[in-house]
């Protein structure tokens, strides 16, 4: 058994047009470096430089955010289901 | 309705494409931008896929509860989210409101847009008596602006007196009366 994970409009030029995805993984990291061997790139949307959950995406494990779960540690189980937003986020220039 | 304009866009945006959107909506976004002011307001209209028609609004919480800030509550969006796609829906526009300064996005605004397929709509409420209103395409990082369409409905509303003020000259602002 899989983790299904459901990609937005915009990163889904990297699973070929597909809005539901299947990987595997221990933990969320695991599951991403799992999807990037076959949706190569797409990890380096959801991941900075640094190794942390980039801010312009929201990331939930069933109807968790996972940044309360332990972000990219958050423990997934077969079955889990991931579910991957863009943030919707923004401002008044600073002056 | 009278129309006031403003100066050209600014950053090089180029004109393509409109976002057509009833009248009943846009006065509805407006009167949560003024009842959040002078904090920002954000929301979400969405539509039928593919429709590229704006018809359920979605006034969202700021989770920022800020001035000069914006963010929907990730548990929120979650849950809007999944009921457009039960719906088969889509967010045709996302909305937010600059309260001090104008209705242009921020490089903020460009770094986070994230569905290159929404109209980016932009409320300011700096001025007391009128509300400029702008759309946008943000794709890549490249911002787009584009004429807004007003539908109205003249049967709701054939007297009301209001003033926007829009980014484009008034010749790409098309009035449509639909007469319903």
């Amino acid at each position: 058994m899989a983790i299904e994970v459901r990609i937005p409009t915009i990163l889904r030029s990297y699973t070929g047009g597909a809005k539901v995805v299947e990987g595997t993984g221990d933990t969320l990291t695991d599951l991403l470096a799992d999807l990037d061997s076959r949706h190569a790139g797409l990890k380096a949307r959801l991941v900075t430089d640094a190794g942390a959950l980039h801010r312009f995406v929201n990331v939930y494990v069933n109807d968790e955010d996972v940044r309360f779960l332990g972000a990219l540690d958050a423990k997934l189980n077969d079955g889990d289901s991931v579910t991957i937003l863009p943030a919707v986020a923004g401002g008044a220039p600073t002056r | 309705m009278t129309v006031a304009t403003s100066p050209p866009p600014i950053g090089g945006a180029r004109l393509v494409g409109v976002l057509s959107i009833d009248r009943s909506i846009i006065d509805a976004i407006v009167a949560h931008a003024r009842r959040d002011h002078p904090d920002e307001a954000c929301g979400v209209v969405a539509g039928p896929v593919g429709s590229d028609t704006p018809t359920r609004h979605i006034p969202m919480d700021n989770a920022a509860r800020s001035m000069t800030f914006y963010e929907f509550d990730s548990m929120e969006q979650l849950r809007v989210w999944r009921e457009m796609d039960d719906r088969d829906e889509e967010p045709v526009v996302i909305y937010h409101s600059h309260t001090a300064t104008e209705a242009y996005p921020s490089r903020t605004d460009v770094a986070f847009a994230g569905e290159p397929g929404a109209h980016y709509l932009l409320v300011s409420t700096r001025e007391p008596d009128t509300e400029e209103i702008r759309s946008f395409r943000i794709v890549d990082g490249v911002v787009t602006e584009e004429p807004v369409r007003i539908i109205v409905d003249a049967a709701v509303d054939p007297h009301a007196v209001q003033s926007y003020m829009f980014g484009q000259s008034p010749a790409t602002v098309d009035y449509e009366c639909s007469g319903r």
